[in-house]
């Protein structure tokens, strides 16, 4: 489905726990979907455990690399204790998704904490299964390339129940 | 380099203009409206205008690829240094790149004696001004005539005129806008930006930073107009720029005030700081992770200005203030902006020794750890880890002449550190205390690499 209007995706957290990782992967998957992409972030000094945050931006045509006051639609919280820092950001019914998601006590692996939040977000955006996957395989080495691919799908499927509980 | 990078640069810069080069020689200077990570604001388009050289503003990663090969173009036919300017969200982002050709080859090189314009004094140098503003004007002629300069009809006023990222903001702020975006800033296309407001009479000028653009057409006396006062300060985003284009005085949101960061737990450099607290010192701090010190809650650094002033200033203090206070400043500066910055600073201490004496604690991980750990000369391997010439900071210091260089090995030897620094700060000799462990962060890298080589 190939839609007009420009889809606005923030991840954020600290530094440490892959956002811009995994900003790359939805910049790539959304870019093989046929989509313009614009992706910008900020992150002094956030190696020293400071915030990051990353905009990723995509539709048929995107201008500004930043995405607009109020028109956020999905924001991924990485780290809870960002979620007011963000809040000014949303358009009206946006969606947040945090590890809360996975549970009382988040996700049992940290380090792809990261690419289950995006298997997540992933149940909610239209790009097929496979673009994801293949952008996984790509950046991922052959060491750490089936555990990520793992947490995406766990993340996709407990996402996926939530919705279809939702419904119920 | 960033913006900041060109104040240290700038001194090649003004005289390459004059004497012109033979390849290419492209300035990248990324400015950081907001501040993100830097600390001024500067604009470095002044510098271009200021050096009498061409500068090109890209808007998003195609252009910053497609006017780099412009601006080697465009150097290599003049024979003048080019500015390439880009701004934190050009710098930060990524947009869709198609790839060209590359179509530069690098000449062989070679040396063609020329002194009349390689070596500047001043009869070389007055012709070299002439030939510099001929070759800037052939420029401009060519900005106007074949510029990467865009025109998009639309409807509606005002008119907007911009350049680099705030172009893009202006596309999604006034999508049916008419809008002039100026790929070469300098030497402007001023034929360009006349017929474009005469065609459509209000024309505001969108630039982030300082109003360059509204105040040199102007100055050609095109009537134009310009952004509110308040809009200098801080990056533009779409909602700013549409605030522009409305008059909207309304306050800006409260920028998000993100998590702070801070010195790695098992840092080092704690302990220094801890210790330079406990004895209440006076701390001239520099340029690095270790300049967090000023944040809680360590609260342990007194000034920072740029890279080297760890030692200078300090100096400068010791010299001013009164004994009492005089004696408890303490010079602080990591091993890579030492050997970058620092080593003049000795020199003077050397020189020009303040009657308290003084104490330069140089905390040396190892690395350079707040860009990214690369590698500088005192590591002894190059940026590409190769094994090279390792120089020795505790070697130039006594080679400098300071007869107390001591090094300590921390967390270990904090006593014995802190023992030192209370002589040191109690006589008025001039030392330097090196406080050596290796960054966390590299630690693991590091070894790996010893490994290898031994």
């Amino acid at each position: 489905m190939y839609q007009a209007k420009v889809t606005n995706i923030k991840i954020t957290g600290r530094g440490g726990m892959g956002i811009l990782t995994a900003a790359g992967i939805l910049a790539e998957t959304a870019f093989l979907a046929g989509y313009d992409v614009k992706r910008s972030e900020l992150h002094g000094m956030s190696q020293r455990g400071g915030s990051v945050s990353s905009d990723i931006r995509f539709g048929k045509k995107v201008f500004s690399p930043m995405i607009p006051d109020g028109e956020t639609d999905y924001l991924l919280l990485m780290a809870d204790d960002q979620a007011d820092v963000f809040g000014h950001d949303l358009r009206m019914g946006a969606e947040i998704i945090s590890s809360v998601i996975f549970g009382p006590s988040g996700f049992p692996h940290k380090k792809s904490l990261n690419i289950a939040m995006l298997g997540a977000l992933s149940a909610k955006l239209d790009f097929h299964h496979k673009i994801w996957l293949d952008v996984l395989e790509k950046i991922f080495g052959k060491e750490v390339v089936d555990i990520n691919i793992s947490a995406f799908n766990l993340g996709h499927k407990i996402m996926n129940q939530a919705i279809a509980e939702k419904h119920q | 380099m960033k913006h900041v990078g060109l104040n240290v640069a700038a001194d090649l810069l003004f005289t390459a203009a004059y004497s012109g080069v033979s390849g290419g020689l492209v300035f990248v200077v990324a400015d950081d409206p907001g501040m993100a990570s830097s600390q001024n604001e500067q604009d470095t388009r002044r510098y271009a205008v200021a050096a009498a050289v061409p500068m090109l503003e890209p808007s998003d990663s195609q252009e910053a690829y497609d006017f780099t090969v412009l601006a080697f173009n465009i150097s290599e036919r003049w024979g003048i240094p080019v500015i390439l300017r880009l701004s934190t969200r050009i710098s930060h982002s990524c947009t869709i790149v198609e790839h060209g050709n590359m179509p530069i080859a690098a000449p062989d090189p070679g040396f063609k004696r020329a002194p009349e314009k390689m070596v500047m004094i001043p009869a070389h140098a007055r012709p070299a001004h002439k030939r510099l503003r001929i070759k800037l004007e052939e420029i401009r002629k060519w900005n106007e005539a074949e510029g990467p300069n865009l025109t998009i009809a639309g409807k509606g006023k005002p008119a907007l005129i911009s350049s680099g990222v705030s172009f893009a903001h202006c596309r999604e702020a006034a999508p049916e806008a008419p809008v002039l975006k100026l790929g070469m800033t300098n030497p402007l296309p001023i034929g360009i930006i006349a017929a474009f407001a005469r065609k459509h009479g209000d024309c505001l000028v969108i630039e982030e930073n300082d109003p360059y653009l509204v105040t040199e057409i102007r100055g050609e006396g095109v009537n134009v107009r310009g952004k509110e006062k308040k809009f200098r300060i801080g990056e533009l985003n779409v909602s700013r720029v549409k605030k522009i284009i409305s008059g909207d005085k309304s306050p800006d949101p409260e920028p998000a005030k993100g998590m702070p960061p801070s010195l790695c737990q098992g840092c080092p450099h704690r302990t220094v700081f801890a210790i330079l607290k406990e004895m209440n010192c006076l701390v001239s701090g520099d340029i690095g992770c270790y300049t967090l010190a000023v944040l809680p809650p360590l609260n342990a650094m007194d000034t920072m200005i740029d890279m080297g002033a760890g030692i200078t200033v300090g100096l400068g203090m010791r010299h001013a203030l009164p004994e009492n206070e005089a004696r408890r400043v303490v010079s602080v500066i990591g091993d890579s902006t030492f050997i970058h910055s620092g080593i003049t600073g000795i020199v003077e201490m050397v020189y020009n020794p303040p009657a308290t004496g003084h104490t330069v604690v140089i905390l040396d991980n190892g690395t350079t750890a707040m860009t990214g750990l690369q590698e500088h000369p005192a590591t002894g391997r190059k940026l590409d880890h190769r094994k090279t010439n390792r120089v020795i900071i505790e070697d130039i210091c006594r080679g400098a002449g300071v007869k107390n260089v001591q090094v300590f090995n921390l967390p270990g030897k904090a006593d014995k550190f802190r023992g030192e620094l209370k002589k040191a700060l109690d006589s008025n000799a001039l030392s330097v205390l090196i406080a050596r462990q290796v960054c966390l962060l590299a630690a693991l890298r590091i070894r790996k690499l010893e490994k290898a080589q031994e």
